[in-house]
């Protein structure tokens, strides 16, 4: 079943006039500036004259310009940019006793990614994202959202040399993502995305993401707004199935091919909130804010504005900064325009009222 | 008297000092991808690497040496992906892997375009008829599935047009011992009842092209009876089966209640996994196979990865490359 999803109020701006309130977000990653790239080269080499301490400053720096870059597109919840963060599954896999590395492996053309091995069990040693959360929310004035690669993602994108099968690996996976949600939990975060765009390439292993997520979420409070993204997939092969996940949002991409799935959705009912992609990440022209407005109406169609949350369809780190930033401003702008509509009476809604 | 025979079914990783020259001299967008056009400079690259993968196969003890297929961007689409009537479209999943390559949409004729016969042209150069040459292209069914047709409007027409295209690329090639036609689509995709009964027909069209030992090798899981039963109908000397995958029990099952041929290739390496399996290991697995279809007196029985190594880093690569070569070794002729 999914988790009493009655917990988006604490993300609502105090200023915010509309009566009615669509929940603004991002998925996690953004374009990092050129130069902490550049510095982090530089820290590489030997004698360039730049420190580890160096390096860490200028993480710092970037998540601090991305953290308000975010709120000044007017964003609700808003996330570092994941600036610390290189690849999804290698930067966990580098914090997880267990875990080794061999070198590249090819993803496609010349895109490679270091894809990790589990070669023991694997155990939660430090904390993996606490500083990262600790740092954006001093740095924030709005609710930051904490992005985590799912287990199921982690093991699945990784060789498995030490556990039976891949969902044994992704259950042990799970109780560590469990401990870290619960330290981030006690350090204030309010607002977790687990990530499994694995479910997407092998949508049969909807049973595993589901038990993961009941590890994950355990001894978790309601008040804690757990979100699931998948990107690019088939979804008539995970829903109705995702209803019964515990968690609060779906998030999904759609925008990429036009919502041709969006019908997916609507039969059964819906049951967690809906975040929806309204951005294509993967096209570089910047959607208007007219067309954001009707692709939120999209969404309208499986849930009331009640439960309706608006994202990008994915990270948007892939895009050059200034159309990232315009995406997401514009985003923000068309989601206001819809609550104003809303207010007026000017929608007519055809989901179930809740 | 069994002879075992230690391969590889090609389309190795690069070496990393190349994924980085190449990535930097080619880029990094689909744009960006070998067209069969490309540079003197990216050629000189793919050159040494060539030549890097065929010292390690000799080094490790490998019977028959491949290629390495490292060109190959859009993996076993390749063949068709740098044909002058085939336009290249988005970026898609290839199989059910983290992967993607090119959609190759025929748009033309599939006359004969020779690229494959000059890399194997400058790998005989550098083996200069010391070590067996094996030639590696793509089963006829598997490139007719990972491509789209514009072109020909039938889908058997298309399949038998692949298989002639396939025909004259091998026609093309210098001398080689073995070649091995990589399949996996008729395990992950069966043909249909319309389509299967052209499978051992196109084949056929390829392996008459040569006079070596044609192996069609399948993986990524054991073949529905059916299409195995279709598959024995062509006239080629080896089947290759999966022996890694969790479903091997069937392909053991297909090979007893069907028949099998007296050369096969067995996939005992996991190409998809890290581990490295020790040559007493894979011997095991052989003969774990070799001992459940008694009626067969095996001849020859390579022993390769299961899929194509480029999944693997490099350095977990050659580790199995010499496993390989070792268990095949061990006693190089006994009687099962």
């Amino acid at each position: 079943m999914a988790r009493d999803a009655d917990n988006r109020a604490q993300f609502r701006p105090d200023d915010h006039d509309a009566e009615h309130f669509l929940l603004t977000t991002v998925v996690g990653s953004y374009p990092k500036p050129s130069w902490l790239s550049t510095v982090r080269d530089l820290e590489r080499e030997s004698d360039a004259g730049f420190a580890e301490s160096d390096l860490q400053e200028a993480y710092d720096d970037a998540a601090r310009v991305i953290t308000r870059e975010h709120e000044r597109a007017g964003l609700d919840t808003v996330v570092d940019g994941e600036m610390r963060r290189e690849e999804m599954v290698e930067y966990f896999a580098h914090r997880i006793p267990g875990y080794e590395f061999n070198g590249p492996v090819k993803v496609w053309g010349h895109n490679y990614f270091n894809k990790p091995s589990v070669v023991s069990t694997v155990e939660y040693d430090e904390p993996w994202l606490l500083e990262e959360f600790e740092f954006t929310s001093d740095v924030a004035e709005k609710p930051v959202k904490v992005p985590i690669t799912g287990p199921y993602t982690l093991a699945r994108w990784s060789f498995n040399e030490a556990y039976e099968d891949e969902a044994a690996l992704a259950y042990d996976l799970a109780d560590l993502v469990n401990e870290e949600v619960e330290r981030l939990v006690a350090a204030g975060a309010r607002y977790i995305q687990i990530d499994e765009p694995a479910l997407a390439t092998t949508p049969d292993d909807h049973a595993i993401v589901g038990e993961a997520l009941e590890r994950i979420v355990d001894g978790i409070p309601d008040d804690v707004r757990i979100c699931l993204h998948v990107c690019y997939g088939d979804y008539s092969r995970i829903y109705p199935e995702i209803n019964d996940f515990p968690i609060d949002e779906f998030d999904v991409e759609l925008c990429n091919d036009g919502y041709e799935q969006i019908d997916v959705f609507r039969s059964p009912e819906f049951q967690p909130d809906l975040a929806l992609g309204v951005v294509d990440v993967h096209d570089a022209e910047i959607e208007t804010v007219a067309e954001i407005k009707s692709n939120i109406r999209e969404g309208l169609k499986i849930v009331p504005p009640e439960r309706l949350t608006v994202s990008p369809d994915c990270g948007v780190k892939l895009l050059p900064r200034e159309v990232a930033y315009q995406k997401i401003a514009n985003l923000v702008s068309a989601a206001r325009e819809v609550e104003a509509e809303l207010d007026a009476g000017e929608i007519d809604l055809v989901a179930p009222e809740p | 008297m069994t002879e075992y025979v230690s391969t590889t079914p090609g389309l190795f990783p690069l070496p990393d000092w190349a994924k980085s020259k190449l990535g930097d001299l080619k880029g990094h967008q689909k744009g960006d991808l070998i067209g069969g056009d490309e540079s003197a400079a990216i050629a000189s690259a793919y050159d040494r690497a060539r030549s890097e993968v065929v010292d390690e196969q000799r080094d490790a003890g490998v019977d028959c040496i491949v290629e390495g297929q490292l060109r190959w961007d859009d993996m076993l689409a390749h063949p068709l992906t740098v044909h002058d009537n085939v336009d290249t479209g988005g970026i898609v999943r290839y199989y059910d892997n983290n992967n993607f390559y090119r959609d190759p949409r025929v748009v033309g004729d599939l006359t004969p375009s020779g690229d494959v016969a000059a890399e194997l042209d400058a790998t005989a150069e550098l083996l200069d008829g010391e070590t067996p040459l094996q030639a590696v292209l793509p089963g006829p069914y598997s490139l007719s599935e990972l491509a789209t047709d514009e072109h020909y409007g039938d889908e058997a027409e298309f399949l038998a047009a692949i298989a002639d295209f396939l025909a004259s690329e091998v026609a093309a090639f210098p001398d080689h011992e073995t070649l091995f036609l990589l399949d996996p689509s008729l395990v992950t995709s069966a043909p249909g009842d319309d389509l299967a009964p052209g499978i051992p027909e196109a084949i056929d069209t390829v392996a008459s092209a040569t006079d070596a030992d044609v192996v069609v090798h399948t993986y990524f899981g054991a073949l529905e009876e059916k299409t195995y039963a279709y598959l024995l109908d062509a006239e080629f000397d080896a089947v290759g089966f999966d022996v890694v995958a969790a479903d091997r029990e069937q392909t053991v099952y297909n090979a007893s209640e069907y028949g099998c041929p007296s050369d096969v290739a067995l996939g005992l390496a996991d190409g998809q996994n890290t581990l490295v399996e020790s040559a007493e290991t894979l011997r095991e697995r052989a003969t774990w196979f070799t001992e459940q279809v008694p009626s067969t007196d095996f001849e020859t029985v390579y022993f390769t990865t299961n899929t194509e190594p480029f999944y693997l880093p490099v350095t977990k690569f050659r580790e199995k490359l010499g496993a390989l070569s070792a268990a095949a070794d061990l006693d190089r002729e006994v009687t099962v």
